[in-house]
C-alpha cells in the first residue's frame, strides 16, 4: 500500500512494519497491528472490554466527543488491555492508541493500566505497556490528574510483589503519562523518533523563548539523557520482549 | 494475612477515612474567585505556615544529585515536641523571592529533594506534612533534560507505599502533575480558596475552548475549588481560611489530631488506606469489583515481606 509520509511528505510503502523506507518514520499501530508484531498468533484475550468512559466533571460536549472518536478508531477508549504469551511465555499486556482522544489517560485508562499491572502482580506475569499519549485528560478535571497516582501505585505493589514491568514508550509519550506509569519500568524500552517528555514542545519554546534543538525529547535524546534502557526496532520487539521475560522471571532468578 | 484480622483492617480504613470532619461543605467564593485568591501576593505560603505551626524547624537543602531548588522546601520541625517532616513549595513573598523560586516552579531536583527527606522521615519514623501550592512543575529546557517526569512519577509510587503518615495541605495553587509530586498522602486537605486541577484554566480555556481569554468559563467549567473536590470525595476535607495566624493554628490542629489516631495504626494499614484511597478515584461504566483483587495483592505482597 502506497501512503504519505506525514514526517517526510513522500509517497511510501511502508511495509510490513510499518516504517518510512526513505526517513524511518514509525507508522502508528493499530492495537492488532502491535499485537502481531511481537505476540504467538491467536494468543491474545482482551480483558475489560465493557469498560467505557463517563463524564465526571459533568463537562458540556465531552459524551459527544467520546462517541465521536468511538466511531473514528473503532476503539471504546485510549488503552486495550488483555492477556497473551510471548514464545509460550505468559504475560499481561496494555496498548494505548493515540487515535483516541489523543491517547489521554482518563478515569478508563487508569482503571484498565491499573487493571493489568494488577492481574500480572496476582498472577505473577510480566506487565508489557505500549504508551502513546498527550498526556492527561483534561475533559475528567481532576479524575484525570489522579489516575496518575492510581497508575504509579500499581506499580508500587508491581515493585512488592516482584512482578516486571516492562514498557514501551511509542510516538508520542507526554505529559501524565510520562509522569507516572511510563516512568516507572524495571525496564524502559522506546521506539526510534519518538516524542518523549513531560511538558509539550510549544510550552518550553513559550517558556524559554526560543526554538527547541533538533531532536529535543526524541527517544535517541532521552536515551542519552539516561532516561530510557535501549531503543527497539520492530522487527527485535518479539524477540527483545522475550528476553526480557526469560531474564526477569522466576526461572532466569540464579540467586533465588 | 489471618482471616480474623479482616475486621480490624477495615475498621481501620474507615476510621482513617471518616476522621474528624469539622467543617460542613459548603459552596462559598466562585470558582475563579478561588483561582484569584489562590494566587495572590502576599497570600501565605509553605514557609510562613511551617514557622507558625512548629516550635523550631531545620531547612534541609539538596537532593545529594543535581543541585539545591529553593521552589521546594524541606525540613523537619518540632510542633508540640514532635519531629515531622516538612515539605512545601515556595512562591517566595515577594518579587525578589518570586524569581528566586521560580514562582513556586519546581525542577526535578525539588522533587527528588522532597523524596530524599520524604525516605529519611520514613527511616526515622517521622510523620510527614506537605504544602501544596505550586501552578505547576517548571515547563524548562533543563527540567526536560533532568527527566521531570520520572522525578514526578517515582514521588507518586514511592510516596504510595511510604511506611509513616503523610499529610497534605494544599494551601494555594494545587497545578497539575507538580502539585500531586508532593500530594500522595493518608489524608488531603485544602484551604477554603485554594484550587487543584490537571491543568490551568488558562490552559484549558486555550485548548478545549480553543480560547485563552476565557480562563473565568474554564475555571467554573472545570470544577476545581475545594468545595468540588469535597463534592468528588477527592479530598477529606476543607480548612477554614482566616488571618495567616488562624490557619496555622487550624492547620496544626489538623495535624496534631490526626496524627493522634494514624501513629497509633501499624504502618501496613496506613499503606493500605491510601493506596484503596487513590484505586478508588474514577467514574467508569461497566468496570468491575476492585476491592477484593486488591486484597489479594495486599497478602501476596506481605507474604514476600
Amino acid at each position: 500500500m502506497v501512503e504519505l509520509c506525514p514526517n517526510c511528505q513522500k509517497e511510501v510503502e511502508s511495509g510490513p512494519y510499518r516504517i518510512c523506507p526513505s526517513c524511518n518514520y514509525y507508522f502508528p499501530l493499530t492495537v492488532q497491528q502491535r499485537i502481531a508484531l511481537f505476540a504467538d498468533p491467536g494468543s491474545f484475550v482482551e480483558m475489560a472490554t465493557e469498560m467505557k468512559s463517563m463524564n465526571p466533571i459533568s463537562l458540556a460536549g465531552y459524551e459527544d466527543k467520546l462517541k465521536e472518536n468511538e466511531k473514528k478508531s473503532s476503539l471504546s477508549d485510549a488503552v486495550s488491555i488483555g492477556s497473551c504469551s510471548i514464545e509460550n511465555q505468559p504475560v499481561i499486556v496494555g496498548i494505548m492508541s493515540f487515535a483516541f482522544m489523543g491517547g489521554s489517560m482518563g478515569s478508563v485508562v487508569g482503571e484498565k493500566i491499573t487493571q493489568a499491572m494488577l492481574e500480572g502482580a496476582l498472577r505473577g506475569e510480566p506487565v508489557i505497556l505500549f504508551t502513546a499519549s498527550g498526556g492527561a485528560r483534561m475533559q475528567e478535571g481532576i479524575f484525570s490528574l489522579m489516575q496518575m497516582a492510581k497508575t504509579a501505585s500499581a506499580a508500587a505493589l508491581m515493585e512488592e510483589t516482584r512482578t516486571p514491568l516492562f514498557l514501551v514508550l511509542t510516538n508520542p509519550t507526554t505529559g501524565g503519562v510520562t509522569a507516572s506509569f511510563a516512568m516507572l519500568g524495571d525496564v524502559i524500552l522506546a521506539e526510534p523518533g519518538a516524542v518523549i517528555g513531560f511538558a509539550g514542545p510549544r510550552v518550553i519554546e513559550g517558556t524559554i523563548g526560543q526554538k527547541l534543538p533538533e531532536g529535543f525529547q526524541r527517544s535517541e535524546f532521552q536515551l542519552k539523557k539516561g532516561f530510557i534502557d535501549a531503543l527497539v526496532e520492530r522487527a527485535s520487539l518479539r524477540s527483545t520482549l522475550s528476553f526480557l521475560i526469560k531474564t526477569h522471571t522466576k526461572g532466569g532468578a540464579v540467586y533465588a | 494475612m489471618h482471616e480474623e484480622q479482616k475486621p480490624e483492617l477495615e475498621q481501620t480504613l474507615d476510621q482513617i477515612e471518616t476522621l474528624a470532619k469539622n467543617h460542613e461543605t459548603r459552596e462559598g467564593a466562585s470558582s475563579w474567585e478561588c483561582v484569584l485568591r489562590s494566587r495572590q501576593q502576599g497570600r501565605p505560603g509553605a514557609k510562613l505556615f511551617i514557622d507558625l505551626i512548629c516550635d523550631s524547624f531545620m531547612e534541609m537543602h539538596g537532593d545529594r544529585l543535581y543541585g539545591d531548588d529553593p521552589a521546594m522546601i524541606g525540613g523537619v520541625g518540632l510542633v508540640e515536641g514532635r519531629a515531622i517532616t516538612f515539605i512545601g513549595n515556595r512562591k517566595g513573598a515577594n518579587l525578589k523571592e518570586n524569581v528566586l523560586c521560580n514562582y513556586g516552579m519546581s525542577n526535578p531536583e525539588g522533587y527528588r529533594k522532597a523524596l530524599r527527606l520524604a525516605k529519611q522521615a520514613e527511616k526515622f519514623g517521622r510523620p510527614i506534612v506537605c504544602f501544596i501550592d505550586t501552578p505547576g512543575a517548571y515547563p524548562g529546557l533543563g527540567a526536560e533534560e533532568r527527566g521531570i517526569g520520572e522525578a514526578i512519577a517515582q514521588n507518586l509510587k514511592v510516596f504510595s507505599t511510604l511506611k509513616t503518615p503523610i499529610l497534605c495541605f494544599i494551601i494555594g495553587e494545587g497545578g497539575s502533575g507538580g502539585a500531586l509530586g508532593i500530594g500522595v498522602g493518608d489524608k488531603l486537605y485544602m484551604l477554603e480558596h485554594a484550587v487543584y486541577s490537571v491543568i490551568t484554566p488558562e490552559g484549558f480555556a486555550s485548548i478545549l475552548l480553543r480560547d485563552p481569554s476565557k480562563a473565568k468559563e474554564a475555571a467554573e467549567a472545570m470544577k476545581m475549588t475545594s468545595y468540588h473536590l469535597k463534592e468528588f470525595s477527592v479530598i477529606h476535607d476543607i480548612i477554614a481560611e482566616g488571618s495567616a495566624q488562624e490557619t496555622a493554628m487550624r492547620i496544626k490542629q489538623t495535624i496534631l489530631r490526626d496524627l493522634d489516631v494514624l501513629c497509633s495504626k501499624p504502618a501496613e494499614h496506613l499503606v493500605r488506606y491510601r493506596i484503596k484511597k487513590i484505586r478508588g478515584i474514577g467514574e467508569v461504566s461497566g468496570g468491575k469489583e476492585w476491592w477484593q483483587p486488591l486484597l489479594e495483592v495486599f497478602k501476596k505482597t506481605q507474604s514476600l515481606n
